[in-house]
């Protein structure tokens, strides 16, 4: 049946709490950085929206429920509020925007390119230009094999990878990594914006918000060992990254959780959901919780049976890192459920 | 000027080993047919004025023309299945080229970042992909017992399976192949452009060989077709099955044998020291040509009990004969906290190699050094002076001392 997608439609927020949207809409002048709010002593929010009807007749996200359910999950992030308007606590018009996507699965499993594409339509609605805002990942073939259209001038939104540009030259490092950042971030960005793909990893265990920070780097095949622990968080630590995410918004429309990370159609599936936090690590920790849920449901061990479980999350919120947190008694959990 | 990457040597490195020279003359780019106007080659031509304050290294010698016209890269062009490897379930795939072993999911890449898992079939992505090369004397790799006073023509692809804090050449060893400029060259079109320069060998070095190693055993046949040896500059880190099919190609191998410490190997190499042994034992089984290189790091691997186990493990293993380089390390990339080893560091490091017995000790990248020179173990007459890369005389004769006629291990003559 055809998804009526509609602001009107029934929502539920199960535990809404107010929490850091408090902070955030509490009259900063500027919108504060992920990192702040990580820092911060308030608990850190993820918001978990899904829709059941998000998709058309023929399986494919449809752009209309797409945005209103971004809508509905930034409102349950940071309050009750007309849904353009909510995009002027992330940016300010002037900046420049860089959505950071993941395109490794191809179409059977990257961003989705309607979401992405509402993601930018709210920040033009937010005072942004079009022309400031650049959709990227590593590579710009990626970026077509994943439905994106490459965009490079003109007064539209810009698409492109980081092979368009390079990579700084001068290396920036801390604790275990060293690495060359996409230009893309340090000459195209001051506002980052992290839309990763909620996936398993044969190596690290999951890949969500933290790793996909990955696609940043030159060089993220030296950072695989030991299931990409401490990389994963050092990487994150990075100023460029730190200073300039400012919101994550997880695909969870498809998810995979088994075989990941490239796509596998029988370990992938049709969430129709999205996780939005302005914490990476505790959405990483609930991202996490999410694909242990579904591996159960299926039948398959933990990940920590497995010898996998990603460690890295716990190192990302460690003392040496305070990136966010990963205790679940400092995350508050808003579902929204639209049906 | 000299380099830390693994094929540190004697300042190994496509950048600031070049000679001075070389980088004044307007005409180097001139001389590549094809501009050279990516980042690696770039780095290459620019860093080699930095050598510019050691007056003492060789002649200048030119980067190398590749093509006759600028090159678009093409990933096809490039990609061939690698040769050892597992497939495994799901479309993974296990490396067998390096000790690491990587097991690699579909789309994702080893550590070294230039092998790919296609679908379940496993690519090396940099075959023929050459993002450096030069001429360069033989000394430079080091070889000191190897073809003295020759030309090596020396080229390397993107990529390294560890990633060592001291690397120079960091902008193309840690580099994905797609990120440094390269060029087209296959194993032929190396083969003649030896010849064209009147160099004996062709050397696989100053990214780590071990990655390409498909396109070195190519090469390196083909190189033969035409009269042309093969020396190879690895830090020795490769499995036995693919060690044997590589090494046995080789005419000469260089390894870097960068601590006698397994903590040091896991911390500022990213590897293991157990391999790198293994990889020289079997060098010697197989009876080839074998020169090591020890980059002393101040504070890291410069202890007398370090020095002492390690010459101590060479003279029993590899026996009293095998020249052994003890190198300056310059602060670069991961490690610029530490500062140039000091001279005296390095006679102390000789000094104990020495005394355990080891007959051919040199200290490198201290252009001057009378330990540049070669000395005969048995009546201590100098027979090879150097200064740098330079052959200042060269007294061998037949393969021995003309004072006693003791014999000095090498390949002196072609």
């Amino acid at each position: 049946m055809r998804n009526e997608c509609s602001p009107s439609r029934r929502s539920f927020l199960s535990n809404c709490l107010a929490g850091a949207a408090s902070l955030v809409a509490g009259g900063h002048a500027l919108p504060l950085d992920a990192a702040e709010l990580a820092s911060s002593p308030t608990k850190a929010k993820v918001v978990v929206a899904h829709d059941a009807l998000l998709r058309d007749a023929g399986g494919a996200v449809d752009s209309r429920c797409i945005l209103n359910l971004l809508d509905h999950a930034m409102q349950g992030l940071l309050g009750a509020d007309e849904p353009v308007r909510l995009w002027t606590k992330i940016v300010v018009p002037g900046q420049l925007v860089s959505v950071k996507v993941n395109t490794l699965g191809g179409r059977g499993i990257s961003s989705n390119v309607q979401l992405v594409e509402a993601i930018c339509e709210r920040l033009q609605g937010a005072g942004i230009k079009a022309q400031q805002i650049v959709i990227w990942d590593r590579d710009s073939t990626e970026l077509e094999r994943a439905g994106f259209r490459v965009r490079t001038g003109g007064n539209q939104v810009q698409c492109f990878g980081t092979d368009h540009v390079g990579y700084e030259d001068e290396l920036v490092s801390h604790g275990s990594v060293g690495s060359r950042i996409s230009k893309i971030l340090t000459q195209r960005c001051d506002v980052l914006i992290n839309v990763p793909v909620l996936k398993d990893h044969d190596g690290a265990g999951v890949t969500i918000a933290l790793k996909n920070m990955y696609g940043v780097i030159h060089n993220p095949n030296k950072y695989h060992p030991n299931g990409c622990d401490p990389y994963i968080a050092d990487v994150n630590m990075l100023p460029e990254i730190r200073t300039k995410l400012r919101l994550t918004i997880c695909d969870a429309t498809s998810a995979c959780y088994e075989g990941g990370p490239s796509f596998k159609p029988e370990f992938t599936w049709q969430h129709n959901a999205l996780l939005v936090a302005q914490d990476s690590v505790a959405l990483d920790t609930i991202g996490w919780q999410m694909i242990e849920r579904k591996r159960a449901e299926k039948g398959l061990k933990t990940l920590d049976a497995e010898g996998r479980a990603p460690r890295y999350i716990a190192t990302a919120a460690d003392a040496a890192h305070r990136l966010g947190t990963n205790d679940p008694r400092r995350i508050t959990l808003t579902e929204v459920r639209l049906a | 000027m000299t380099t830390n990457c693994c094929s540190q040597a004697n300042g190994e490195a496509p950048r600031a080993e070049v000679p001075a020279a070389a980088n004044s003359e307007t005409g180097r780019f001139g001389f590549l047919s094809a501009p050279m106007n990516r980042r690696s080659f770039l780095m290459c031509a620019m860093s080699v004025g930095a050598s510019g304050s050691i007056p003492h290294f060789a002649e200048s010698l030119p980067a190398m023309p590749l093509a006759e016209t600028e090159q678009k890269q093409s990933d096809a062009q490039f990609a061939v299945e690698a040769r050892f490897y597992d497939k495994l379930p799901n479309k993974k795939v296990k490396c067998k080229l390096c000790p690491r072993g990587c097991a690699v999911g579909d789309k994702e890449r080893g550590y070294c970042g230039v092998r790919e898992n296609r679908g379940g079939v496993y690519y090396t992505l940099v075959h023929s992909r050459v993002c450096a090369a030069h001429v360069d004397p033989v000394e430079k790799k080091p070889f000191f017992h190897y073809l003295p006073g020759s030309l090596a023509f020396s080229l390397a692809t993107a990529g390294c399976n560890v990633n060592c804090k001291f690397c120079q050449n960091w902008d193309i060893s840690q580099a994905r192949p797609e990120q440094v400029s390269s060029q087209y060259v296959p194993p032929r079109r190396v083969a003649e452009l030896a010849l064209q320069y009147h160099c004996p060998t062709i050397a696989y070095t100053y990214s780590e060989p071990t990655v390409f190693s498909e396109f070195v055993m190519d090469a390196a046949d083909a190189g033969h077709e035409a009269g042309i040896r093969s020396i190879l500059v690895s830090n020795g880190y490769i499995q036995n099955e693919s060690l044997r099919a590589v090494y046995s190609r080789m005419d000469a191998v260089k390894i870097d044998l960068k601590s006698f410490s397994e903590s040091y190997y896991q911390k500022i190499v990213t590897g293991e020291l157990k391999p790198v042994l293994d990889t020289l034992v079997a060098l010697r089984k197989m009876g080839k040509w074998n020169e090591i290189v020890y980059l002393v790091v101040p504070t890291l691997n410069d202890s007398d009990a370090e020095f002492t186990g390690m010459a101590s493990w060479i003279k029993a293993n590899l026996g009293t004969d095998v020249p052994i380089h003890f190198t300056q390390f310059h602060p670069d990339y991961l490690l610029k906290n530490l500062p140039i080893t000091p001279v005296s560091t390095l006679e102390r490091a000789r000094d104990i190699a020495v005394a355990e017995g080891l007959h051919y000790v040199y200290i490198g990248n201290v252009p001057g050094h009378p330990a540049e020179n070669t000395y005969c173990p048995q009546c201590r007459r100098m027979l090879v002076q150097r200064t740098g890369f330079e052959i200042r005389q060269m007294l061998i004769r037949k393969g021995a001392c003309p004072f006693c006629k003791q014999k000095i291990p090498g390949v002196w003559h072609a």
